[in-house]
């Protein structure tokens, strides 16, 4: 068990093409960090850098304590799953998982006793005696993750490995693999495009753009306190709606009416024309049962709804809209980044299950300006949480490629003004 | 494994298909066993089974009269076969998998000529070969047949071997280093067992190719030292001169085919393909 640390790490590959760009990250013992980005946007390079199979080109990679740069994958003694399980298919599913012990010459009776632990711990032991092409895609899962904790590796590296699976099964495997880096508590990197895995597994989350780190944070922070236009878009589902705005003396002009923010969201918005508006689907709601308590925090606005989809426990609601043709060419950019297409600009609502409001009639709906963050729209920068970190009103942790050691319980960032 | 779910007319016709082809291809060797069986009497008698079964012809190219020619031919056969096998699978191993696994300059090439050099007529550098054997003194020797075998037998195996080494994942040399596994210990226990199923397959391919060839062995040998048994058989001579060698050129045709069968049968295990499934997902 060891702590990673990465500093100005640099891949630049022989086309010149730089995959990951100065990367700082400090990966504390027995932390569970995922590592999230689009396809293309470097993490499983970061991550292969980490093992190393990959060389790296400028920066210095520390492992325990010992610099690991020049170190070949055997001697840096970790534990990598692939994201295609890369068993060994000439062997049981037993001699896999003891494949790493056979190397290190363990002993017959230790590699006995400890290939069994393993295979309790992932239920396998009536799988022992099988070939990996005759189970399934769980189980041979299950193996790779077998071969992973059998050794007293320093840390575990996760590439993808829940990719291949079905959806339910992926779901299961999720809490599987939770519940086994608890239960072992060893350091874990896991890389990921899927953003329920990243929220749900990480103690931390490094969200990666074309290899250059955004925002390391707890999932809760990235989900609140986003720093710019791509974490925004990128943490959430459905993901975040924005809005074009044009300031007009302190007052925010938008297809929706007139705004002013209040002043826990304020930001600087000096010398600019326009921004965007960026609100989660939940932080509108159906103006009709809006409490009275909670309505002068907000504005209602009419918009016509022309689709709603019920889901049970709540229901989205689309509001087409027209928004000027730079800042619609700005999102459909963000979108094309993101793996996903714009086809349209649209806020998508959540509302309460309850709510009955009709298809394709105007409705009034109510907007939570507590909840909603302000983005420069050239830069992306999100003006709200850099406002509140002037104000020191909440800490988010630094744009760039600075993921400092995990907050400790006493000093995490101060929620944002919610009730 | 799916033969249970097969409907009985669809299985029925399965087997007759099945039998037509095994008759197509065996008949002509069960003629040669036949006729290797027949009294130079019953040769053109026109009957498919020997009136008499006599061992005259084994006894022929094996203890009597023809045993100088064909025992030393067999010999030459499976030395020259053997020997030019086995550098061409050594070979074209160390070539697939830097082909298969490595990025250099001129893959292509490699690739494309070893595709031309296998598709240029034998016939057409034989003659040149010839002469250019007899100055420097490699005619009627086992070198002299070897090089021109590896000519045939490289490409086929740079190709079927690179093939076969692509289909390897990469990923599982990597997974072994990660578990602690020297580049050499990855290739020993991860490769090799995987890679063996494909270099045993080339072998046996390369080991036809070299048995089967006549061109070459005919041209570029004049005496016992280096002649092989597709050659040697031309050279047989009945038991007088208005005689046909036939029943002998059955026998050693059988005796020929022996080794062949033989390897086939003790590698066909080894040649299971799909050994590599269950690897990766997929």
């Amino acid at each position: 068990m060891a702590a990673i640390t990465l500093k100005d790490i640099n891949k630049t590959y022989g086309d010149g093409f730089r995959a990951v760009q100065d990367v700082n990250l400090e990966i504390a013992d027995g932390e569970f960090v995922i590592l999230v980005g689009p396809s293309g946007c470097g993490k499983s390079t970061l991550l292969r850098m980490i093992v190393g199979l990959e060389d790296i080109t400028s920066g210095e990679m520390f492992i325990g304590g010992q610099r690991v740069n020049e170190k070949a994958p055997r001697d840096r003694n970790l534990s990598m799953v692939f994201q295609n399980y890369a068993l060994y298919p000439h062997l049981t599913v037993y001699e896999n998982i003891a494949f790493p012990l056979r190397l290190s010459k363990t002993p017959d009776k230790e590699v006995d006793e400890r290939v069994r632990r393993a295979a309790d711990l992932l239920e396998l032991n009536e799988h022992l005696e099988r070939k990996p092409a005759n189970l399934s895609g769980g189980q041979r899962q299950r193996v790779a993750m077998g071969r992973a904790i059998v050794r007293e590796a320093q840390a575990f590296l996760f590439d993808e490995p829940l990719s291949n699976l079905d959806a339910k099964l992926r779901g299961q495997m999720r809490t599987e693999i939770s519940r086994l880096q608890k239960r072992l508590g060893i350091t874990t990197v896991y890389v990921t495009h899927d953003q329920v895995e990243a929220m749900t597994l990480g103690d931390r989350v490094v969200v990666l753009r074309r290899g250059v780190v955004q925002q390391v944070a707890t999932p809760r922070e990235l989900y609140e306190n986003p720093v710019n236009l791509f974490v925004a878009g990128f943490i959430g589902s459905p993901p975040m709606n924005f809005i074009s705005a044009t300031v007009v003396g302190g007052r925010l002009h938008t297809p929706f009416g007139e705004w002013t923010l209040p002043e826990s969201r304020s930001a600087d918005l000096s010398g600019r024309e326009v921004v965007l508006i960026g609100a989660r689907p939940e932080a509108f709601e159906d103006a009709s049962i809006v409490s009275d308590t909670v309505r002068d925090h907000g504005v209602v606005f009419d918009a016509t709804i022309d689709v709603t989809e019920w889901l049970g426990n709540e229901q989205y609601a689309y509001v087409p809209y027209e928004a000027p043709e730079d800042i619609r060419a700005q999102l459909a950019e963000l979108e094309r980044e993101l793996d996903s297409e714009a086809l349209r600009t649209q806020l998508v609502v959540a509302l309460d299950a309850s709510s009955r409001i009709p298809e394709g009639t105007p409705a009034s709906l109510w907007l939570d300006l507590r909840r909603v963050h302000v983005f420069d729209p050239e830069t992306g920068e999100n003006l709200t949480v850099k406002a509140m970190a002037q104000r020191g009103e909440a800490t988010p942790e630094p744009a760039r490629g600075n993921g400092g050691p995990p907050a400790e319980p006493g000093d995490s960032p101060a929620e944002p003004a919610a009730p | 494994m799916d033969e249970g779910q097969l409907s009985r007319g669809t299985k029925a016709w399965w087997w007759v298909a099945g039998i037509a082809v095994i008759v197509y291809a065996l008949f002509p060797v069960a003629w040669i066993v036949s006729l290797s069986f027949k009294t130079p009497s019953d040769l053109a008698n026109l009957q498919f089974l020997p009136t008499n079964w006599v061992w005259d012809n084994y006894d022929n190219i094996l203890v009597g009269d023809a045993q100088n020619l064909f025992l030393s031919a067999l010999r030459n056969s499976v030395g020259i076969s053997l020997i030019a096998t086995f550098i061409s699978v050594v070979l074209a191993t160390f070539a697939a998998y830097a082909i298969a696994r490595l990025d250099f300059p001129g893959k292509r090439l490699i690739l494309t000529t070893a595709l031309a050099v296998a598709i240029f007529p034998v016939i057409s550098i034989v003659t040149p070969l010839f002469n250019l054997w007899r100055n420097i003194g490699l005619y009627d020797t086992w070198p002299g047949l070897i090089i021109p075998y590896l000519s045939l037998t490289l490409p086929i195996s740079i190709w079927t071997l690179s093939a076969f080494f692509r289909q390897i994942p990469w990923e599982l040399e990597q997974a072994a280093q990660v578990d602690g596994a020297t580049t050499w210990q990855a290739f020993r226990k991860v490769i090799v067992p995987l890679a063996t199923p494909g270099v045993f397959t080339t072998a046996i391919i390369s080991f036809f190719i070299a048995w089967n060839d006549f061109v070459y062995g005919i041209s570029l040998t004049s005496t016992e030292a280096a002649r092989p048994v597709p050659a040697a058989l031309a050279f047989f001579t009945g038991a007088s001169q208005f005689e046909e060698p036939t029943g002998a050129i059955a026998a050693a045709a059988v005796v020929v085919t022996i080794p062949v069968v033989i390897l086939v049968l003790l590698f066909q295990r080894r040649i299971v393909s799909g050994l590599t499934q269950g690897a990766v997902k997929g």
